[in-house]
Parts: C-alpha cells; structure tokens; sequence
C-alpha cells in the first residue's frame, strides 16, 4: 500500500445496489435470525421458545374472536403509516402522528357525545369528516410553520403529541366529565348510535384501512398531486424550478397527512374504544413510523407489515397469560425483532470492511464482490 | 403495475380472511351460551384484570393477587383455572376489551376486574356474554344478573389507624397523601375517618392532606410526603399506591401509616402500622356463592360492600415504635365496629375514659357546615372532617 495514512480497523462502505430479490432475501433472514435470538431468550428465561412461538401465533388465529381482536389492533397502526407515508414521501419529518391520531378522536368525539341523535349513518360520516378535519388541522399547524418562520418540523410535530393528549386529559377532567362518575375522572362511554357498525364482528374500521391503502397508492402513483409529493421531496430547487407551489403541496400535504392520522384516532374512538381516552393512541402513532420506514413508504406493505405487528401485539397478550410471562418479556421480543430488521435495512445499503481486507475503492470491492458470485 | 398487482393480491388475502373468519364468529357466539348452569368446582375458570404486575410484590395488584392466590387455595382450584391478565392499562379500553375477550374464549366463567377503569367494558361486555360472570372491583354499576361491583368499608381500618397516628404525633401535625381530592368520595371518606380516629384521641392535632391526583405516581408520592413533613407533620398516612411516602418519612427520623400491603414489614419499624386489604375473603365468597348457587349467573348476582367483621381488611401489628396504649385504644374502638354499635360515621362508642365518641350521622366539616354522613354512601362523602386542613 503506497498510502502512508494509517487504515482503520473497520470502515462502512457503501456497495452496490442489490437486486429486489437479494434485498428480500436479506430482510427474510434478519427475521429469521430475530425469532432465534429471541427464541434463545426465551430459552434462558427458562421457556420453550417453540412452544411460546406456537402460543403466539395460535393466539392470534384460535378463533375467529382472537382473528378479530388481531385486526382490530392492525387498524389503527396502518391508518397511521399511510399518514405519515405521505408526509415522509415528501421529506417533511412529521412525527406527530400520535396526537394528529389524537386530534381526530377528540373532533369526532365531540359529536358522538353531544350530537348523538343525529340518524345514525350521518353522524357516522360527520364524525369522520370531524375527525379527518380535526387531524388534518393538527397537521397543518408545523406546516404553516415550517413554512412562515423555518420551525423545526420534527420537534414541532413531537411537541405537539403532548399538547394533544393533555387536551384529552383535560377534557376528561373538566368540561366532558361524565357526570355520573361519582368524583372520578372519564368521559362516558359512547352511545351505541353513535358507535362504527360491526362487519363480519370486526369494527368497520378495516373497510375504512383498506380504502384508504388503496386511495394513498393511487394518489401516490397516479395522481399529479402526488407526483408534486415526490418531486418537492427530492428538491425543494428543482419543484419551484418546474413552476410547483411548494408551499401549497407541503399545506396540502401535511393536511391529508394528519388527517389520515386522525381517521385512524376516529376508528379507534368510535369502534374499538367507545369512548375517549388518554390510551387512545397509546403509542400507535409512533408504531406507524416504524411501519411505513420499514415498507418503504409501500401503502400495500405498510397493510403487510401492520398485521405482522398487531400479530406480535395480540399474540404476546396471549403468551403472557398463558404462561405467566412478564408483559415486559413480550416487550422484549418484540425489540429484538425490530433491532434486527433495522439493523438489516443498515447491510442492505453498506458493508463493513476489515482493515487490509478492502480493495482501494468501494466500487472497485463491490465489482469484485459481484464477480466473486458470477 | 406489478406493484398494483401486489396491493390487489394483498388486499384479496385480508378480505378473504376476514370474511372466513367474520363467518366463523358467529357460531363462536352462541356456541359461548352452553353453559348456563352448573358451574362446579371442577370448571369454573376465573380471569382476573390487573392494572399493575403482580409480580413487584408491593401494593395494589400484589393485594388482589394474592386474593386471588388464596381463594384458589381456600376452594382447590387447580393453577389452570386461573388467567391473569397483568399491565392492561385502565385508560386503553381495546386492551381492556381485547384481555377479557382472551379470558372468556380460554373459557373463563367469572372474570374478576381490579381497577376502577374497567367499569364502561365490563358493563357492555356483560350484555355480550349473559353467562360470564363480571365482578368489577370499587365502581357503581351493576345489572344484578352477572356484573356486580365489590369494595369495603375500609374506612373502618383507617379509623383505627387514625387513632394510632393520633396517639403518636408529637407535633400535633399529621400528614396525609391522597390520589384524589375532596370530590372523590373513595379518598374523602377514608381521609374523614382517618382524621375522626386522631380526633377521638388527640383533639388538638390537625390532618393536611395532599393530593397528588394520581392513583400511581411514585415520584409524586414521595414529594407529597416530603412536602408534609417539611410543613412540620411528623406522622404520614397515604391513601395511594407505593410506599415512598412511607420511605421519606422514615428517612426524616418519623413515623407513618400505610396502605394496601404491610409496609412495616417492606419499609421498617417507623410505619406503626398499615391498613391493608385481604381481598381472598371476598373472591373466595364470591366464587363459593357462584358454585354453591347462592348466586346464579345470567340471574342473580349482588353487589359487595365488606367490613372488619368479613376480615376484608386489618390493620397490621403495631410495630414497636407505636405510642404506649395505643393497641388499647384501638382494640375499643375495633369491638365497637365489630358488633355493629359504631361505624365511624354512623352509631358511637365509649371510649376508656368513658367519652362517648361518634358524630353519628352528622359530621361537622372543615368550612363550617355539616353534613349528613353514612358509611353506605361514601361516595356521597366529598368534605373534610373538622381537622383536616389541604395543603
């Protein structure tokens, strides 16, 4: 080596693009190597980690009511990620999912408290239009933002979860007290005209998701809108360059963003809850980042991947009791297996290099590599 | 276009699967209803709802636990007859939902909810499900057929502890955490008649309360006590889930009282005693009522509202730092409730100096007014006893 500069020990290099088969390959056998290093945990903790496997699965699937609770927790995670899908398509960081979810539940809440002797089917669609608006309002305020002053998007969208669910809290300890509670603090339970219909026993709400995945992949693919989505993604430069109104396709954007968001917080109130609670959300605005990152902003993966989720959600319900694991365990092995698909998403793009192990330029390694497998 | 593809296929597996399984639940619901009599020892199946973990070995879900532990003890009920759901957050009513569901499709004919959230799903799910007992632990609602509420008139527990406080407090400044405020009665009675207790032996000390608004908050119940004893109380009585407040008084060389599991035993010497639950004595009942037929689910259920001669609940051995008499005192005090002649807020007794004691129906409040009290209906109890001051 004619270069005096000492080579570290390991380097991160970039290498070729692989191909879509190859890329699924590796994200299969990052799941495969999670379910051992879980099973291997579930091992020392003293279990059978096939068994608990088993559990798991057949927690979800034993019976058409635990099918029904699976889907019922897959809802809410996929309305969130096609949420955010639109705004992270645009490069704008909206990570306020769970109070835009937020937001929609307390507009549509509004009306199934006060308004519900209204026919049933029309307080049905002012809920979810309030819960649309209610989202998509919350959505837009970063985004006026954003765009007015320069605000940090990701921290104004963080911020503005904890401003959401303390209005819950307020709500809930003050103006929409139910006033039979006898000095505790809950808003009453929903009327049952003012509660989403069941269909095949499962809250409507999963007729609403798979609309909407198909309506976010249409706008996405094949509507010039979303077109304007992509471009203002790539380059703020080259969208004003192409006479785009930036501004308006990032109001516009984030708007629909929240407001899917809110959709999800609508569904979640009125059909899985029946009331308002500070667990509206519980987390799943956050879930729905993961889950479309890891779809790669694909509506139709991010529906995928969210049942995968709700599996592991429902199944580790299951487990817990049946064999008196801690919750925490469960907590556990669904943190192992997202280390691992993350960590996979990482050497799908680069590889680590040994020192002396490495040709002089990357492009010349990973040309090497593709011969070596030719 | 392949992707389109994908979606569509996607798209087609979950329609399919949910309109196989949607098929399905129908007949999963009324194949529910076989059992609507003769639940015996051999299949009952009990479920039970913890907000918390059992397993930390303190407080409330620790207390109903080992309920549980001992009315499957007390009837031989085997350890597959008992489901625990544990972490379902009182504020998620799907997890709620969603960990009854998993106990009545594992077969579960009583399910017993512990914490206050629960209340709205057990309701509707006992519409749902007419042959699945519903017992939800400290609400008001009920149906009579298969949801009851149970709780006790713990009050009575608090009283006696008041007067251990009472006797102890050198300050004549007791201090008291509670999870709620005055507008809950559940706080505000035992508050009341903690402060009556004290009162019956010590007339010239105060009770400051302070109120977290939380029914766990670990960091805030140990800030709570601190900011009571730096107000001068030298006695800290809780009504609220950890035993910090217990913590912060013993490290400031004082006492205190506790609550829900005995913390003398889990913080030392300076908890002079503990107001705790025994809450075996009403789930062995309940499922003895159930198999026996006393009560019939789907017809007859009633509520429960236990009291010290149920052995519902106790104080705890006075530790050794208690104030000489004080076991006296109190053993007068426990007699009178005992057979009935005083109830804290009902009926009066005589004390050892021979003063009768008892507001007896009508307690004076701290704003000057009075108000008519009964211990069946604590919940209507939201003002402070004359020696209660907020802080």
């Amino acid at each position: 080596m004619e270069n005096k500069k000492k080579e570290p020990l390991l380097r991160v290099v970039k290498h070729a693009e692989l191909s879509r088969g190859q890329t699924l390959l590796l994200r299969l056998l990052a799941v495969v190597q999670a379910l051992i290093v879980g099973g291997l945990f579930i091992a020392l903790i003293g279990y059978n980690p096939f068994e608990i496997y088993g559990t798991m699965i057949s927690g979800c699937f034993r019976s058409a009511m635990a099918f029904q609770a699976t889907i019922k927790f897959c809802i809410p995670m996929c309305i969130s990620a096609l949420g955010v899908t639109l705004a992270f398509k645009m490069k704008f960081w909206n990570i306020g999912g769970e109070g835009q979810l937020i937001m929609g539940a307390i507009f549509a809440s509004f009306f199934a408290l006060f308004c519900s002797d209204m026919p049933h089917y029309l307080l049905l669609l002012v809920m979810f239009i309030a819960g649309f608006v209610g989202g998509g309002l919350w959505g837009l305020i970063p985004a006026v933002c954003r765009e007015k002053w320069g605000t940090n998007e990701t921290l104004f969208t963080l911020m503005l979860n904890y401003i959401a669910l303390y209005t819950i809290s307020f709500l809930r300890d003050g103006p929409w007290r139910d006033p039979q509670a006898a000095g505790f603090n809950k808003i009453a339970r929903f009327d049952p005209n003012a509660t989403l219909d069941k269909v095949f026993g499962i809250q409507a709400g999963w007729i609403i998701m798979l609309v909407l995945v198909v309506l976010v992949a249409v706008y996405l693919k094949k509507t010039k809108q979303g077109y304007e989505i992509g471009v203002v993604g790539e380059s703020r430069d080259t969208a004003r360059y192409a006479g785009i109104n930036v501004k308006r396709v990032v109001l516009r954007t984030m708007f629909l963003s929240g407001g899917i968001a809110g959709i999800a917080g609508m569904v979640q109130a009125t059909g899985s809850d029946i009331t308002l609670s500070t667990g509206v959300a519980g987390g799943v605005g956050f879930t729905g980042i993961i889950i479309a990152w890891l779809a790669q902003l694909s509506p139709a993966v991010s529906l995928l991947i969210s049942f995968a989720f709700s599996i592991l959600v429902k199944g580790s319900s299951v487990v817990q009791s049946t064999y008196g694991l801690s919750t925490d365990c469960a907590d556990v092995l669904q943190g192992i297996i997202l280390f691992f698909i993350m960590a996979m998403e990482f050497f799908i793009r680069y590889k680590i290099v040994f020192r002396g192990h490495a040709e002089k330029t990357p492009i010349a390694a990973s040309k090497k590599k593709e011969e070596d497998e030719a | 276009m392949k992707r389109f593809l994908a979606l569509v296929c996607s798209i087609a597996v979950m329609a399919t699967l949910l309109v196989g399984c949607g098929n399905g639940g129908d007949q999963g619901s009324t194949s529910e209803g076989g059992e609507t009599s003769g639940i015996t020892a051999e299949n009952v199946k009990v479920g039970v709802i913890h907000i918390g973990d059992p397993a930390t070995g303190s407080g409330y879900s620790y207390t109903h636990d080992q309920g549980i532990v001992a009315m499957q003890k007390n009837l031989g009920l085997k350890d597959t007859q008992i489901i625990r759901k544990n972490n379902i957050d009182d504020a998620d009513a799907t997890a709620i939902e969603n960990a009854m569901r998993e106990c009545i499709e594992e077969g579960c004919n009583i399910i017993f909810a512990t914490s206050w959230g629960y209340m709205d799903t057990c309701a509707a799910l006992a519409e749902e499900y007419p042959n699945v007992f519903f017992s939800h632990a400290t609400g008001y609602q009920s149906n009579g057929k298969n949801f009851n509420h149970y709780f006790g008139r713990i009050y009575q527990a608090r009283y006696l502890a008041g007067i251990a406080a009472g006797m102890k407090t050198e300050t004549n400044k007791i201090g008291y955490v509670s999870a709620m405020g005055s507008e809950n009665g559940e706080c505000t009675s035992g508050v009341n008649a903690f402060a009556m207790g004290v009162a019956s032996v010590n007339p010239d000390a105060v009770v400051e309360v302070k109120v977290t608004n939380n029914w766990y908050d670990p960091e805030g119940e140990g800030q709570a006590a601190q900011a009571l004893l730096d107000s001068g109380c030298d006695v800290i009585a809780q009504h609220c889930d950890t035993n910090n407040p217990m913590i912060a008084a013993r490290d400031e060389g004082v006492w205190g009282v506790g609550y829900n599991s005995d913390m003398t035993a889990e913080v030392g010497d300076a908890v002079l005693t503990s107001v705790v639950w025994n809450w075996g004595a009403y789930y062995t009942q309940a499922v003895k009522n159930v198999l026996d037929g006393t009560w019939v689910i789907g017809s007859k259920v009633e509520d429960y509202f236990g009291s010290m001669s149920d052995d519902l609940f106790r104080c705890t051995a006075l530790s050794a730092q208690a104030a000489e008499g004080t076991q006296e005192a109190m053993d007068i005090a426990a007699a009178a409730i005992k057979d009935g002649s005083f109830d804290v807020f009902t009926g009066t007794y005589t004390d050892a100096d021979g003063n009768v004691i008892g507001c007896d129906g009508v307690m004076e409040c701290n704003d000057g007014k009075t108000m008519e009290v009964d211990g069946v209906n604590y919940a209507a109890i939201t003002s402070y006893y004359k020696n209660v001051v907020v802080k």
